[in-house]
């Protein structure tokens, strides 16, 4: 079993999150007494007669004056099965963007509804977000349990609805799961509650402690982007040349065929080193320095891969983006494509769809995507990239958008994932999506 | 030979730190590892060694003084850097309140003084990336802080406009005049820290571990004797079996009571504090509710 998880929060505003987060902590005695204390003086002159478990997690002075959390923030506990990373995403509207930044990096999303209102559209859109980065499993919090009485009925619906909205967005049935919680009492996060006798399944942090962690296989193709040259010149390493990255993906042994990529020169892997001394195989996550039988003319931004399954060298491709910008994106735009270690000039030539959030559907060729909108479209980058598809390897199919001129980040690439189409929910299809099958695919949560 | 394939948590801690670190050598043209010393940047010094391995580290290192340091701390400082071979650049708090650019503050302490020499040492040396042993864990600002944080040409973080960061991703570009601070070190946790050097029997100052020394009560933190204006007429000189969670500015940093004289019975005491490190022993981070991000906004790490 994997002895760490990374997880990302979702919900809308006022669901209770910061103080979910702040519970978890809490009861995993994670809190120390001295930040408990600031806790308790801070609820006190805001005039509360119980701690505000919030005030725990929202760090900056704005977030405690509006009640709000604005920017996504890292968190760290352990328990003695498991640690945990926890990427807390702030659920208002506007800062959208925050939840894919969490979700980018995570093996389990955590969403939280309030169980008064039950699944709400930003509900479905956040698990729309975490489908499409590929997070590989949902647990769906169904907070405030104790303000419906904790009725069981209201709980069943809850979670029926929102496991066939997690189905339609591709998630097996054993990768999703459902929880009555009250954040504020206690019930069923970390301590199993009297008061919903008629449920039967973990509280969420023995869920967080027991739940698979979806690693990335090590059979898949080998990619390793060029991260750095090492070439000491000094007296005990005259001739020494060595290729320094983290193994994106897959594994490498000395001994294996590799290609170097976009060039296609060939080479065989004659050793991996380490600080700590040569290894005969890495895997992917491993920060490792390649040493190859012939002197290549290699930098940083080129990629070794495996030379039996390459990716595909192309400059067009299509690609979902996440537009985290105010500065809004239209046909034609020159950006920076950052993908992997190499960073390239790029034209978007085409808006192909934008995802209707209100209508989780897709509209066809729109005019423009604004900040916090998800479209398909075309790029033409103007030197070849060795890509694979987002849904195949999360780590050789992402890219960031880059404004060449003042260097922000404009938008989250995903290689090829299509984008999120619902069954069974009102959709806006505009007739011409229905014209091509594969359009309609879902996108396949996980590794 | 061995095989290893899979990371344990510190192995992926390792793992991604010496990532960050061959990033910044790849996309960067002067970067420079603050270093004081203490644990977090003996730490980072250590991970940077191995990124680089068997070329030395590419980077200088900078210290800015406070003058108020442990000596132990500072020969500690010294040793380091020759061991490695590197130079070392010192931005001197003293000399900016000599000349009159800085003032002392009626507390004393100067931990809040180091922002001015950092921000001249950055821009005199045209630093353009700043490693930095930050931990996320360590205060409720700093966990709202990204890897990569784009700081503007007055050194200022601004916690609404930073970069989202996704996947591995790292965007390290700037604009003539900015900055970028890295912390390699961001999603380890104290105990990490511990356990990491437990395991990789890094050298640390002595003073880390249980030793004798004559300390005095201000404040609730036990301060030891300096030029930072301790003991005063009504505190006392005790002598106590102490060591020190953090090493800062002298004037603010405490020592705890302990008997863990070795790395083992650290980290066991570390397990079972109550007590995060900036609470137990950082005067500085008790000024108010919003010290911490105050701070970086000024360009403070």
């Amino acid at each position: 079993m994997s002895d760490l998880l990374r997880l990302a929060t979702a919900g809308s505003v006022d669901d209770g999150k910061s103080t979910l987060v702040g519970r978890l902590l809490y009861d995993t005695k994670s809190v120390l007494a001295d930040t408990l204390d600031a806790v308790h003086r801070a609820s006190a002159d805001r005039g509360l007669s119980t701690p505000d478990l919030s005030l725990l997690v929202d760090g900056l002075r704005s977030e405690r004056e509006q009640g709000i959390t604005i920017d996504v923030a890292y968190r760290y506990f352990a328990t003695p099965k498991r640690s945990f990373v926890l990427a807390d995403t702030p659920g208002h509207v506007q800062y959208t963007r925050n939840t894919v930044t969490g979700a980018s990096t995570a093996q389990l999303g955590v969403l939280l509804v309030d169980a008064r209102k039950g699944v709400i559209e930003q509900t479905r859109r956040h698990a729309a977000v975490l489908a499409l980065l590929g997070v590989p499993r949902l647990v769906l919090a169904v907070n405030k349990i104790d303000l419906v009485d904790h009725d069981e009925a209201t709980f069943s619906r809850i979670a029926k609805e929102f496991t066939a909205h997690a189905t339609a967005l591709g998630y097996p049935d054993d990768a999703v799961v459902t929880i009555p919680v009250s954040a504020l009492a206690g019930d069923n996060v970390v301590e199993r509650s009297e008061r919903t006798p008629w449920y039967d399944g973990p509280t969420l942090l023995e869920h967080l402690e027991t739940v698979p962690v979806d690693v990335d296989p090590h059979d898949a193709p080998f990619r390793f982007p060029v991260q750095y040259v090492i070439r000491p010149r000094t007296a005990d390493y005259p001739d020494y040349r060595g290729y320094a990255g983290q193994v994106a993906a897959g594994t490498v042994r000395v001994g294996d065929e590799i290609a170097v990529l976009p060039d296609g020169l060939r080479s065989t892997v004659t050793g991996i080193d380490t600080a700590d001394g040569p290894l005969d195989q890495a895997a992917s996550g491993q920060s490792v320095t390649l040493l190859l039988a012939h002197d290549l003319d290699i930098s940083r931004g080129d990629l070794i891969a495996g030379a039996a399954v390459p990716p595909r060298v192309t400059d067009e491709f299509d690609a979902t983006v996440c537009w985290l910008s105010e500065k809004a994106l239209t046909p034609g735009a020159r950006v920076l494509v950052k993908h992997g270690t190499r960073t390239v000039q790029a034209i978007v030539t085409h808006l192909h769809t934008r995802f209707d959030e209100q209508k989780l559907g897709s509209t066809d060729a729109p005019d423009s995507l604004t900040l916090n909108e998800i479209g398909q479209v075309a790029l033409r980058t103007a030197e070849p990239i060795p890509v694979d598809d987002y849904t195949k390897s999360r780590h050789m199919g992402s890219f960031l958008v880059i404004d060449a001129a003042d260097g922000s980040t404009l938008a989250a690439g995903l290689v090829g994932a299509p984008l999120p189409e619902l069954d069974g929910v009102e959709s806006c299809t505009d007739g011409g999506d229905a014209a091509e099958p594969d359009s309609h695919a879902l996108v396949s949560p996980g590794p | 030979m061995t095989t290893t394939t899979t990371l344990d948590a510190l192995g992926r801690l390792e793992s991604e730190a010496v990532h960050i670190f061959r990033e910044v050598a790849g996309e960067f043209d002067r970067p420079v590892i603050l270093f004081s010393g203490g644990k977090d940047s003996t730490l980072l010094l250590h991970l940077a060694v191995k990124a680089f391995w068997p070329a030395p580290v590419p980077f200088p290192l900078l210290h800015v003084d406070t003058g108020h340091n442990f000596d132990e701390v500072i020969a500690f400082r010294d040793k380091v850097v020759a061991q490695h071979g590197l130079r070392l650049e010192v931005a001197k708090v003293q000399d900016y309140i000599d000349d009159g650019r800085l003032t002392e503050r009626p507390d004393g302490t100067r931990n809040p003084l180091q922002t001015v020499p950092l921000l001249d040492a950055i821009t005199g040396h045209k630093f353009d990336a700043v490693f930095g042993g930050g931990r996320r864990d360590e205060e409720r600002a700093r966990a709202k802080e990204r890897i990569f944080s784009l700081r503007n040409s007055f050194g200022q973080w601004e916690p609404r406009r930073q970069r989202p960061e996704l996947w591995n991703l790292y965007n390290g570009r700037h604009r003539p005049g900015e900055h970028v601070r890295v912390f390699p070190l961001s999603n380890w946790t104290e105990l990490d820290v511990w356990h990491y050097i437990a395991r990789e029997n890094i050298e640390l100052p002595d003073i880390y571990y249980a030793h004798r020394r004559e300390v005095y009560l201000r404040d609730g933190m036990w301060l030891a004797e300096g030029p930072w204006g301790g003991p005063r007429e009504n505190e006392t000189m005790v002598e106590k079996t102490v060591r020190y969670r953090t090493v800062g500015d002298g004037s603010c940093t405490g020592a705890v009571e302990s008997d863990a004289a070795d790395i083992a019975t650290v980290i066991a005491e570390v397990a079972a504090s109550r007590l995060t490190e900036r609470g137990a022993t950082r005067a500085d981070d008790r000024l108010s509710e919003a010290a911490m991000e105050d701070r970086k906004r000024e360009g403070y790490f």
